[in-house]
């Protein structure tokens, strides 16, 4: 079970607010999209939720715990969820297959050949096989965003947050990474993404987030969004980008 | 042969043009240098002082005997000039304010012994500790001496890998974080060996540099290779000596900046 | 002001002394200008100041220079190093004296004079070497930590005279050599007779001089010598005025007034 709440999340860089008091609700198995222009602060709101950034105000509750008490361990919370980043990230020095055990191996203690076989098949599942023992830089960028994911996946979390990861690729490129989120849905994974694939995240999504100024301006199901929405700027943003 | 295209074909036509013009003034700056300083009138006093056959051969022997001494010092002290120069760079990025006292005096460590001359330091410990009653063989002007090269190199290598862990970018250290690694595993299995690696070039530059310092010691009393060369040239109040020692040092330092260079270069055409 | 006082020597020199076996063969004519060490140490000099005459190789100056021709205001001073008194090209002293031993492989570079002095070598220690049973044995010297002046004949004496079983370590100065004796890295140093004594007596905490190896007992005695531009035209007037003070009995005075008595160092077996 991994429900994860937000009230009143507030966060500011300097004398800047980003996020202006955000709630949100992600239940088990939903897959929310955030959708909103850049500097909106879709990014910043799901590097809170991995307490990459500590919040200033407000509480996010994982399960019911709050994992945004200032002083508190964020490592285990990174445990149980996941992020993949829009520029992969990937550790240049360690093959594919090394970038995706490292994390399991000193948080389990497990010896790299009893991880192996699992993180193997992970690698065959998205169509890496071949590619697990090479490194970063002979891999194309829609290949990397996949190891990313696999990287993700690896420590076995309860929910995974997506930070514009087909931003960086070459459109041709984006298909294949959309695939590896469809997969996922498939599963059941519990899913935030931040994304501009508007088509993706209304094929898929059950429910769609309108960020506007650090704010969640307009909520609701992709129908309700994309077909009827509310507010005058979230029409404009989306007569802009659809 | 395919044909050249008319780039190719003006490329060609430039290099050649260059290297001719690069052949014809090397050629020209030797023979200037060849032919006209043996016509100084001091020139013949200069070759007996400094380019002397004999006293080279005679002594040649006992400086390449001396100079493993160098060698022996550069081995012990570089191992451990590594390990402490990591650690002093390692205390520098410690962000736990429990650590606060290490950083701190990591900082004034770097900056105290980057600001003093190596001689001074030799001097200074290697005289200094010693004097304050140490019995033998712990008073071993080559453990205080080593140590005092160990200190002011570590310094430097503390500063060069610094600047590799900076040069990492966050986006690293965050995408280590956000799998739950901790802090330290992060700076150990991710940060860490892309800073060493970027430095290594770097870090050639100054272990040559070493090299070199090693003869330093001898102002404490080690007889290496610029001691011998010295006393040499008391004995025979001639200085030929030096220029034996530094064709042997030469042979050694010029290989290693040549591939310092080669992998500096290698390196920044990887990055761009 | 400089070009007024030499003028003025010169003058003086070239009246008083019409013709002598100096004139025309000094840097400038009618004046010796003689070199020293920096600083130069007793009892070679006397408080670093070689101008007063007073101390050995000061006096010795003076007494060469009279010898010559020079009046003691046509004698001036400079201060070189060993490496700067050996350096080829134009040389800035006429005569170099800061006990510089004769040997061989020096003569094919520079000139030296006859000698004007010849040194006993003498083994400098700490009074704990010596209470740890350091004698003046030769036997009991071998095992004994051993460092030196590099720029010394010293160093290839301590081989030829006791031939110790440790490298032995080298230093720049006595003051680097002392120090080292006083950290306890060495246990002794070898050094010529007086330079010893001084060491001993003034420099070290608890000096000691534990024997000497007198100049007799050496097939190559440390003998000093004036150091000359290699082909010195002086050199043969040089060592007429040394050999002429020397037979005269005015060498030995001078080293009697200068030089401590060494008859109460004991002999090294």
């Amino acid at each position: 079970m991994a429900d994860l709440v937000l009230e009143n999340v507030q966060k500011a860089f300097g004398d800047n607010p980003v996020i202006r008091g955000i709630d949100l609700t992600i239940s088990q198995g939903d897959m929310v999209c955030l959708i909103g222009a850049s500097g909106s602060g879709k990014s910043t709101l799901l590097r809170c939720m991995n307490l990459l950034e500590p919040i200033d105000d407000g509480r996010i509750l994982l399960d019911g715990d709050d994992i945004s008490e200032p002083g508190k361990d964020p490592q285990p919370v990174r445990q149980r969820i996941g992020m993949v980043f829009q520029s992969y990230n990937l550790f240049p020095h360690m093959t594919a297959l090394d970038n995706a055990i490292l994390a399991p191996r000193r948080i389990t203690g497990k010896s790299k050949s009893v991880l192996r076989p699992e993180i193997e098949e992970m690698f065959a599942r998205f169509g890496l096989a071949d590619r697990m023992l090479h490194y970063p830089d002979q891999l194309s960028g829609g290949q990397q965003q996949r190891v990313a994911i696999i990287r993700a996946l690896a420590m076995r979390p309860e929910i995974m947050l997506f930070d514009e990861i087909t931003s960086a690729l070459d459109p041709e490129l984006v298909g294949e990474v959309l695939d590896v989120l469809r997969d996922l849905r498939a599963q059941g994974m519990t899913m935030v993404l931040a994304t501009h694939e508007m088509g993706f995240a209304r094929e898929l999504a059950d429910k769609v987030c309108f960020l506007d100024q650090g704010r969640i301006l307009e909520d609701g199901t992709p129908e309700q969004i994309f077909e009827s929405p509310q507010e005058e700027r979230t029409k404009a943003f989306l007569s802009r980008v659809l | 042969m395919p044909q050249q295209t008319r780039r190719q074909i003006f490329e060609a036509r430039q290099r050649k043009r260059a290297n001719t013009i690069a052949a014809i003034s090397t050629i020209a700056v030797f023979a200037a240098i060849i032919l006209l300083i043996p016509l100084t009138p001091g020139w013949e006093n200069v070759k007996r002082s400094f380019f002397n056959g004999a006293v080279f051969a005679k002594t040649f022997p006992g400086l390449l005997e001396a100079f493993v001494m160098d060698v022996a010092i550069f081995l012990w002290c570089a191992p451990l000039i590594a390990a402490l120069g990591l650690a002093v760079a390692i205390a520098r990025d410690l962000r736990n304010p429990a650590f606060y006292p290490l950083r701190l005096f990591a900082i004034a460590y770097t900056d105290i012994f980057r600001g003093l001359p190596v001689i001074l330091v030799i001097y200074l410990i290697g005289f200094g500790i010693p004097g304050l009653g140490l019995p033998r063989p712990w008073n071993s002007p080559y453990i205080w001496g080593s140590l005092a090269l160990v200190l002011v190199y570590s310094a430097y290598v503390a500063e060069v890998i610094r600047s590799g862990i900076e040069s990492i970018h966050d986006s690293q250290r965050n995408a280590a974080l956000s799998l739950g690694l901790s802090g330290g595993d992060a700076m150990r299995f991710v940060i860490l060996p892309q800073a060493v690696r970027r430095v290594v070039p770097a870090n050639m530059n100054l272990f040559i540099a070493l090299q070199k310092d090693v003869a330093l010691l001898s102002f404490i009393g080690p007889v290496e290779i610029f001691r011998q060369a010295g006393v040499y040239k008391s004995l025979m109040a001639n200085f030929t000596p030096y220029v034996g020692a530094a064709l042997i040092f030469l042979a050694l330092t010029i290989p290693a900046t040549r591939y310092a260079d080669y992998l500096m270069n290698k390196q920044s055409k990887a990055r761009s | 002001m400089k070009f007024w006082t030499t003028a003025a020597a010169m003058m003086l020199a070239t009246t008083a002394y019409a013709d002598t076996c100096a004139t025309g063969k000094t840097l400038t004519d009618g004046v010796l200008t003689v070199a020293t060490g920096n600083p130069a140490y007793y009892p070679w000099v006397m408080d670093d100041a070689p101008e007063s005459g007073k101390g050995f190789e000061a006096a010795v100056a003076y007494a060469v220079a009279a010898e010559m021709g020079f009046g003691a205001d046509a004698v001036t001073w400079v201060r070189t190093s060993f490496d700067q008194a050996i350096q080829p090209g134009a040389k800035d002293f006429d005569i170099n004296m800061q006990q510089f031993s004769i040997t061989p492989e020096r003569e094919e570079m520079v000139d030296f004079s006859v000698p004007y002095y010849t040194s006993a070598m003498a083994v400098l220690t700490t009074k704990s070497v010596v209470d740890g049973g350091a004698m003046a044995e030769v036997s009991s010297l071998k095992s004994l930590i051993w460092g030196a002046d590099a720029n010394t004949t010293a160093v290839p004496m301590l081989q030829d005279l006791i031939a110790p079983e440790k490298d032995p370590l080298l230093y720049d100065d006595n003051a680097d050599v002392t120090a080292a004796m006083q950290a306890g890295q060495i246990d002794a140093a070898l050094f010529d007779l007086p330079t010893a004594l001084y060491l001993s007596a003034v420099v070290l905490n608890d000096g000691a001089l534990l024997g000497q190896f007198p100049a007799d007992r050496s097939e190559n005695p440390d003998q000093f010598g004036m150091l000359m531009e290699e082909g010195s035209a002086l050199k043969e007037c040089v060592d007429a005025a040394i050999t002429s003070l020397s037979e005269s009995g005015k060498l030995a005075e001078i080293e009697a007034e200068w030089m401590q008595a060494t008859t109460g160092v004991p002999l090294i077996k």
